[in-house]
């Protein structure tokens, strides 16, 4: 099943962005593992989020990434390198993580929750995309959130380019 | 078409959410820490969008995962402003050596 290639996708790609050596193998690692959960968004009837996936993470986030590998690393010397420091307490803490989550989700049995046992599931029965619904909401009931995150957009950009320039020149 | 169990899903998210833990705690070099923690949110989404598949006609969880997108990529952008600098400041982008903003 499709859910399957891609999961065992993301998991590896993300498993080699950890252990790699290489900054730039590791941003790329990271490219794929976005690319695999904009997939399984769409398997999960979440179109636009999946769209939004693609634009803002691999489109956005990611180049910025690889900007500032680029020019936080010299390429002559070693500190294009991405070493690990406390792998030991690493590995703990996130297997720790990792094994409590499972644990809990396997015991937990979410499937049989009543509110999702008395929720519908098939969103494509009676539409074709969660665009048209997406847009009524954002523009009725979370509007002032909406608004809010654009306004914060606004001040990040400024922040970050006012923080990235050299004030000597200025 | 069958459904995905919605434990597989909430599993993976908890995979890729102990593997971004690990890449915040072990790695030296400060943009693989925000890799690891944009890693974090991703798994965080995929819970959300999960979940809003029994949601159809409210949609919530992708509308939360949206803002979530949108919050990430403004502390995306921060973020590696700062790293800028502080490459420039110290010379170096590995976090276990930035130790004091006094002395270089």
């Amino acid at each position: 099943m499709l859910f399957y290639l891609f999961a065992a996708l993301a998991v590896l790609s993300g498993a080699y962005m950890v252990l790699t050596r290489n900054l730039l193998y590791a941003g790329f690692s990271l490219l794929v593992t976005l690319l695999s959960i904009a997939g399984i968004y769409v398997l999960l009837y979440a179109d636009f989020v999946a769209v939004t996936q693609l634009m803002v993470y691999v489109g956005g986030v990611l180049v910025l990434i690889l900007f500032g590998i680029m020019l936080s690393s010299r390429v002559q010397d070693k500190s294009v390198r991405s070493e690990s420091v406390n792998k030991i307490w690493g590995t703990l803490v996130a297997g720790l993580v990792g094994v409590g989550l499972c644990y809990t989700i396997l015991k937990a049995n979410i499937s049989s929750l009543p509110w999702l046992l008395a929720a519908e599931t098939d969103v494509l029965g009676w539409q074709k995309s969660t665009v048209q619904m997406i847009g009524i909401k954002l523009m009725t009931d979370v509007v002032v959130p909406f608004e809010v995150v654009s306004l914060l957009l606004l001040i990040a950009l400024m922040g970050a380019a006012y923080i990235a320039t050299d004030k000597q020149e200025l | 078409m069958e459904q995905i169990p919605l434990e597989h899903i909430l599993l993976l998210s908890a995979l890729l959410f102990s593997i971004g833990v690990f890449a915040v705690i072990s790695k030296r070099h400060a943009v693989v820490v925000l890799m690891g923690i944009e890693l974090i949110f991703n798994a965080a989404n995929l819970n959300l969008v999960a979940f809003s598949r029994h949601d159809p006609a409210l949609l919530q969880g992708q509308l939360f995962s949206l803002f979530v997108i949108v919050v990430a990529a403004a502390e995306a952008a921060v973020a590696l402003a700062i790293v800028l600098r502080v490459y420039q400041y110290f010379k170096t982008a590995h976090v276990n050596e930035v130790v004091s903003a006094d002395n270089k």
